[in-house]
């Protein structure tokens, strides 16, 4: 099942499905003939795009929305604050090639804070998907919940198998106490290899894919807090306001501390490039990860 | 249109005019933009919209969109006179047991959507618009905009999908009282010539007289004014309108009157001679 797949077969279930897009079709090019009044290009109108999305709504509809994630979360992003969160309208954010996704295209297109900010509108939850097969699993549940969600749309290839998705809970692999390892969409993949290399060299290691980082697990980070020697976090977004910021407000709020070691864009925008060049490039490859952590753990012991 | 309903309507607006100017005191409200759309929205709600009290949630009623929020005074006073809105409510204005604030809020009897930020209504009331037209619905969606709002540029963009759509079951009726927040809009950002850019736009833009209650029923009754076309309204307006003492002027665009301003103001709605303000003129932009 494709993600394609999956919106048809809401749509075709339930006329209250109506997709949306600002002329990004990549992700559901053979879509429009099969859905006809469910299917609307606004053209390169983001704005007016959430808009319209608030106002059919409010007519019961509930839109799927779907535009390249730089624009979607920063041009129109007063609309979603005003039209889709002060309302809590059941409006589905899709953003496509978030993160180092955007490869080739520059900063420009880099949707590294998209995190940050969605997650910071009151009623709008966060899905970050490790990989396609995470997203498939999850688009169901958090397409038909009644809460605007913001997705991070992302077709990697899975590594793994998925467990059930269900909002709020983390996935869990391994049950190391050396390191736990927090991360969310893309870099799950290269996170997951650098845990096997680890492993290899006798480091014992827990891998979370945190999968909603709105509403977050806190049960499952304060377990692996009180539970791991050092915690990871990696991201392809900026140091601010992502899972490296979310940890520490779950540390804050239950009164503890903990050694942490994040992965993250520090500050500045990405290198642009082919993908794999992209993350050899700014350290995110599964070795460069499994370097540092060894590295960190020698400094701390 | 028959002269009982002239009258009735001219009696109303006058009444709104009134709960407009009670409004501005205590914390003040946005007087001069009210009273510039107070004929239009009373209008509006008596003659042209297919809405009650009965009907406010009937999925075939038309929708009223207040995309220019600030001018709310002009729309509660209204709800008050059409009996949705307790009269005694008003007297919450500013308090936190309530929800009658600047902008206008959906726990309120009547508001289909928040306002405030300019330039949002539009795209919001073309969503309604256009699920109406899914539908086969013969709604009607009217969303009121200002002079000052047509600088937001999700305006015009709006405009263009709007047009691209084809969405006729849209009226977006422009309240052109010629004035932005502290300046006129032809000295800052200049529209002129108004019809022809809505025009370039794919839509069809009518003029009127927005304080004459039997031309704007002539416009209005024509109403989509082309098929597949988008309609617009200029109604033009005078900001401050019934108060000469505060008309046309930029400095009295938010304002905070006394007492004693508020109840020579109510008089001189009622023909007295202009009231002498006192109270400081306040630029809240």
């Amino acid at each position: 099942m494709t993600y394609s797949d999956i919106v048809l077969e809401l749509i075709n279930n339930d006329d209250r499905y109506i997709i949306m897009t600002s002329e990004n079709r990549a992700a559901f090019r053979s879509l429009p003939p099969l859905i006809k009044n469910n299917f609307v290009d606004t053209g390169i109108t983001e704005q007016t795009m959430i808009g319209m999305a608030a106002g059919l709504a409010l007519r019961g509809r509930t839109p799927i929305v779907h535009a390249l994630a730089t624009f979607l979360t920063m041009r129109a992003f007063e609309f979603i604050r005003t039209d889709v969160g002060i309302a809590n309208l059941p409006v589905k954010i899709v953003g496509a090639v978030p993160g180092f996704l955007s490869d080739g295209n520059g900063p420009t297109h880099q949707a590294i804070e998209d995190v940050s900010i969605m997650r910071g509108i009151p009623n709008v939850n966060v899905f970050c998907p490790a990989d396609e097969d995470d997203m498939i699993t999850g688009l169901k549940t958090v397409f038909t919940c009644p809460s605007p969600f913001y997705i991070r749309y992302n077709t990697a290839k899975a590594v793994v198998e998925h467990g059930k998705f269900e909002i709020g809970k983390a996935e869990v692999f391994g049950n190391g106490t050396d390191v736990a390892i927090l991360v969310y969409g893309f870099l799950f993949g290269e996170s997951f290899k650098a845990k096997q290399i680890l492993e290899s060299k006798g480091v014992s290691v827990r891998l979370i894919n945190i999968r909603t980082p709105k509403p977050v697990d806190e049960e499952t980070i304060l377990r692996s807090v009180d539970e791991c020697r050092l915690i990871v976090t990696i991201e392809d977004h900026f140091i601010t306001g992502g899972l490296y910021s979310i940890l520490a407000e779950v540390l804050l709020r239950n009164r503890k501390t903990a050694a942490v070691l994040p992965f993250a864009l520090m500050d500045k925008w990405f290198k642009p490039g082919m993908l794999n060049d992209v993350l050899n490039f700014e350290g995110f490859t599964a070795e460069q990860i499994a370097v540092k952590i060894i590295n960190q753990i020698s400094i701390d012991h | 249109m028959k002269k009982q309903n002239l009258l009735e309507l001219k009696q109303t607006s006058m009444r709104v005019r009134e709960h407009i100017i009670r409004l501005s005191g205590n914390g003040g409200c946005f007087i001069g933009a009210s009273l510039s759309c107070a004929d239009l929205i009373v209008y509006l709600y008596k003659e042209f919209l297919n809405v009650s009290k009965e009907t406010l949630n009937d999925p075939e009623r038309d929708y009223f969109f207040l995309s220019k929020g600030h001018d709310v005074p002009a729309l509660y006073g209204t709800f008050v006179e059409l009996g949705w809105l307790e009269k005694d409510r008003l007297n919450n204005h500013l308090k936190t047991n309530d929800f009658i604030y600047w902008h206008p809020n959906i726990n309120i009897p009547g508001i289909e959507f928040h306002s405030g930020s300019l330039g949002h209504n539009l795209s919001v009331a073309m969503g309604v618009a256009m699920d109406c037209k899914l539908r086969k619905q013969k709604n009607r969606i009217v969303v009121v905009v200002g002079d000052g709002e047509l600088n937001e540029g999700s305006m015009w963009e709006a405009l263009l999908v709007a047009s691209a759509y084809k969405l006729d079951n849209l009226l977006v009726v422009v309240d052109r009282n010629q004035f932005q927040a502290n300046m006129k809009t032809e000295d800052l950002i200049p529209l002129k010539p108004l019809a022809k850019k809505f025009e370039a736009f794919g839509c069809k833009a009518k003029k009127v007289n927005g304080h004459n209650f039997e031309k704007m029923d002539e416009l209005f009754e024509t109403f989509p004014f082309e098929k597949g076309k988008v309609s617009v309204v200029i109604a033009e307006t005078v900001r401050g309108k019934g108060l000469p003492s505060i008309e046309k002027r930029a400095d009295r665009w938010f304002v905070n009157f006394k007492e004693e301003e508020i109840n020579q103001l109510l008089k001189e709605l009622h023909g007295a001679k202009k009231t002498k303000l006192t109270s400081e003129t306040i630029v809240a932009r």
